[in-house]
C-alpha cells in the first residue's frame, strides 16, 4: 500500500515538474530583460505590451475568435442536440466528422482553401474582409472537435429528450426550446467550448500565415525570430489569459445551479 | 361523444411487432383512467401518442371532438408529468410553473397569480424562488404536476410519475394527485405498472399486454371479474390449480383426487383439464371457509403486517392464502398438515392456457 502511494506521488511530482519547469524557466527568462545586475525586471513585458503591432494582432485575433465561437456554436449546438434527440445512431459518424481536423493537417486545409477561394468566382482572398471570413471558417472547422465534445458532454449530463418533451407539452417551439432550455442548461459546457476555441484561435499560426493575416500567432513567430525576452513575456501573458479563462469556467460552473462542469486545457 | 377518444389506434416501430394494436378507448370529461400493464405492453406508447410525441401508424385520436392525431405536441394543450420530473434545472420553481403561460404570452401579473395559486395547490407556497435541485424528489414531482396544470390543459397525462419515489412518499403523493384531480375535475390518463396505484386512483383501469387492451373496467370489475387469464394473474395474487372436469353441468372438478365444486356450470366438457383460479383472501385455514376443502403442508409463513401470507403445498403445486392479522392470532406451523376451505363462488374456471 505504502509503495503504491510512493509511486503515485512520484508520478504526480514528475507530472508537475514536466508542466511547470518550462513555464518557470520562461517566466524567469522573461524577467531578465533589464540590466545584468537586476534580476527582476518587467522591461520585456513593458516593451511587449507597448508594441502597437501586439495590440493590433491581438485585437484581430480576438475579433476572429469571437466570430469563430459564434459560427461554431450555431453549427455544433443544434447538430449535437438533434443527434442526441433524434439520430443517436448517427453519433459515431458525427464524432468522426468532428475529429477530421485532427486527421487533416492545418497546412493541407489552408492549401485547399487557397486553391478553391483564390480565383473567381470565389475570390475570397482578394479582399481583407473576405480573407478574414475564410479564416473564421477554417478556425470553425479546427474548433469542431473541442466544441462538439464539450457540447456532447453537456448534453449527456442533462435529460435532453425529457426536457424537450416537457417544454413541447407546455407549448414551446423548437427555437424556444433551444434558446430557453438547451442553451442555458449547457452554459458551462458552451463556455468551456468557447474558451477552448478562443485559445486555439489566438495561438494558431499556420493558417493565418498562409492566408497572410497579421494575427497573434504570426506576430509571436516574428517576435521569436527577432527578439529574445519579449517572446518569453508574451508566452507568459498568453498562459495567464488561458488560465484566467479556465478560472472563469470554474467560477461560472459553481454559480450556475444544476450545471455540469466540463473542463479542458490548452 | 366522449371527451377523449382513441379509435383503432395502432403503432408500429420499424419492422418490430406492433407496440400498440387496435386500441379503442373513450374517456369522459373529468375521468381518471389508468393504463396498467407490465413493461413493454404499450401503455407508455399509447400515452405518448395522446401527448403527440409519437404519431399513430393508423387510427384516430380525438379530443373534445377535434381530430388531434397529427397535431404537434406543442399545439395540443395537454399537460404531461414525467417519471424523471423533467423540471428545467436553470429555472426556479416559480419560473418552471410559469413557463407554459410565458410561452402563451400571458401578462406577467396573471402569471404571478397563477404560479402562487399552483404553489398553494401543491402545498409548497414558499418554494417559488428555490431551484429544482434544492427540492426533494416528492417536492420536484409536485412542482412538475403544478407546471403541467398551470396551462389549464384539456387532459393531464402522467407517465409513471411515482416510480422514482420512496414507498411512503409514493402513497402520500398518489393521494395528493387524486385530491388535485378531483378538485380541478381534470380528465386524467395515468400510466403505471403498479396495480395498487392503478386500483386506488382510477375511475377506470385499462389493463394492457403486448400492445393489446385486455380489459377496461372499474378497479372492482378488473379485480373481481377478470375477462382474460392475463388480467386475472396480473392484477392481484392468484392461485392456479390444474383440475379435471368431473361433471361440467354441476360444476364438479377433481384436483389430485380431492373433489371441488364451482358455483356455476363449467363450459369445458367432462374429462377436460381446466385451470381453477382462487384469490388468496377467499381461502380460509380450517374447515369453516366453505364446502370445498383441500389438505396440504405449510411451506412458508410470511408476516406482512396487516396480513399473514401462508403458502401450502398441495402435493406439487403451492397455494397461497391470506389471514388477517390480529394480536391473538396463532400462526400456522411450517411443515404441519392443514386443511384449507373455500366456497364454490370463490372459484373461477378457465380453459387451460
Amino acid at each position: 500500500m505504502k509503495s503504491n502511494t510512493f509511486w503515485a506521488w512520484l508520478i504526480v511530482v514528475l507530472g508537475i515538474l514536466y508542466f511547470f519547469v518550462p513555464l518557470l524557466a520562461t517566466l524567469e527568462f522573461s524577467l531578465r530583460a533589464g540590466r545584468p545586475d537586476h534580476f527582476f525586471s518587467l522591461v520585456a513585458y513593458e516593451k511587449a505590451l507597448k508594441d502597437p503591432a501586439f495590440l493590433k494582432s491581438m485585437t484581430l485575433s480576438v475579433e476572429i475568435a469571437v466570430f469563430t465561437i459564434i459560427v461554431t456554436l450555431l453549427i455544433i449546438v443544434p447538430t449535437a442536440y438533434w443527434v442526441h434527440l433524434r439520430l443517436p445512431r448517427l453519433r459515431p459518424v458525427v464524432e468522426f466528422v468532428t475529429l477530421m481536423p485532427f486527421v487533416v493537417p492545418a497546412v493541407v486545409l489552408v492549401f485547399g482553401l487557397i486553391r478553391i477561394y483564390s480565383r473567381p468566382p470565389l475570390a475570397f482572398t482578394y479582399y481583407t474582409w473576405s480573407t478574414n471570413l475564410l479564416l473564421v471558417c477554417a478556425y470553425s472547422v479546427l474548433s469542431f472537435p473541442y466544441m462538439y465534445r464539450a457540447v456532447d458532454t453537456g448534453l449527456r449530463a442533462i435529460d435532453v429528450r425529457t426536457l424537450t418533451e416537457a417544454a413541447q407539452s407546455l407549448g414551446a417551439s423548437w427555437a424556444t426550446i433551444l434558446l430557453r432550455i438547451i442553451f442555458p442548461n449547457l452554459r458551462v459546457a458552451l463556455l468551456s467550448g468557447a474558451f477552448l476555441t478562443f485559445a486555439i484561435v489566438v495561438g494558431e499560426f499556420t493558417i493565418a500565415v498562409f492566408l497572410a493575416r497579421p494575427t497573434f500567432g504570426p506576430y509571436m513567430s516574428l517576435q521569436i525570430q527577432n527578439k529574445a525576452y519579449e517572446p518569453a513575456a508574451l508566452s507568459i501573458i498568453s498562459f495567464a489569459l488561458t488560465w484566467a479563462s479556465m478560472g472563469i469556467i470554474q467560477w461560472v460552473g459553481h454559480r450556475a445551479p444544476g450545471q455540469v462542469q466540463v473542463g479542458g486545457a490548452r | 361523444m366522449a371527451f377523449l377518444e382513441l379509435e383503432n389506434v395502432r403503432k408500429v416501430f420499424g419492422a418490430d411487432a406492433p407496440a400498440v394494436e387496435d386500441f379503442n378507448l373513450q374517456v369522459e370529461r373529468g375521468d381518471f383512467v389508468s393504463f396498467l400493464g407490465p413493461s413493454g405492453c404499450g401503455k407508455t406508447t399509447t400515452l405518448r401518442m395522446i401527448a403527440g410525441f409519437e404519431t399513430p401508424s393508423s387510427g384516430f385520436i380525438r379530443l373534445d371532438k377535434v381530430d388531434i392525431t397529427n397535431r404537434p405536441p406543442n399545439q395540443r394543450n395537454v399537460g404531461m408529468v414525467f417519471q424523471a420530473y423533467a423540471l428545467f434545472p436553470n429555472m426556479t420553481v416559480g419560473d418552471n410553473i410559469g413557463f407554459g403561460l410565458k410561452i402563451r404570452k400571458q401578462p406577467a401579473e396573471a402569471i404571478r397569480k397563477k404560479v402562487e395559486e399552483m404553489l398553494a395547490l401543491i402545498h409548497l407556497p414558499d418554494k417559488g424562488q428555490n431551484y429544482p435541485y434544492q427540492l426533494s424528489g416528492g417536492q420536484q414531482q409536485r412542482v412538475a404536476l403544478a407546471r403541467a396544470l398551470a396551462i389549464s390543459p384539456q387532459v393531464l397525462l402522467l407517465d409513471e410519475p411515482l416510480s422514482a419515489l420512496d414507498a411512503k412518499i409514493r402513497v402520500e403523493l398518489r393521494l395528493e394527485i387524486r385530491r388535485i384531480q378531483r378538485q380541478l375535475g381534470i380528465t386524467t390518463i395515468y400510466v403505471t405498472h403498479d396495480q395498487e396505484e392503478a386500483m386506488s386512483l382510477s375511475d377506470r383501469v385499462v389493463v394492457m399486454s403486448r400492445g393489446v387492451m385486455e380489459q377496461v373496467g372499474t378497479p372492482f370489475e378488473i379485480y373481481n371479474y377478470p375477462k382474460t387469464s392475463f388480467v386475472a394473474s396480473f392484477v392481484g395474487t392468484l392461485n392456479q390449480l390444474r383440475c379435471t372436469v368431473v361433471d361440467a353441468k354441476s360444476g364438479r372438478l377433481s384436483y389430485n383426487g380431492q373433489h371441488l365444486t364451482t358455483a356455476e356450470p363449467v363450459s369445458q366438457p367432462d374429462g377436460a383439464t381446466v385451470t381453477l383460479m382462487l384469490r388468496p383472501e377467499e381461502l380460509r385455514l380450517g374447515s369453516e371457509g366453505g364446502e370445498n376443502r383441500l389438505t396440504g403442508t405449510v411451506e412458508t409463513v410470511n408476516f406482512l403486517g396487516s396480513i399473514v401470507r401462508v403458502s401450502i403445498n398441495l402435493g406439487g403445486a403451492p397455494i397461497t392464502l391470506d389471514i388477517f392479522n390480529e394480536r391473538k392470532l396463532e400462526l400456522p406451523w411450517v411443515g404441519q398438515a392443514y386443511t384449507l376451505s373455500f366456497p364454490p363462488h370463490a372459484c373461477w374456471v378457465m380453459a387451460e392456457q
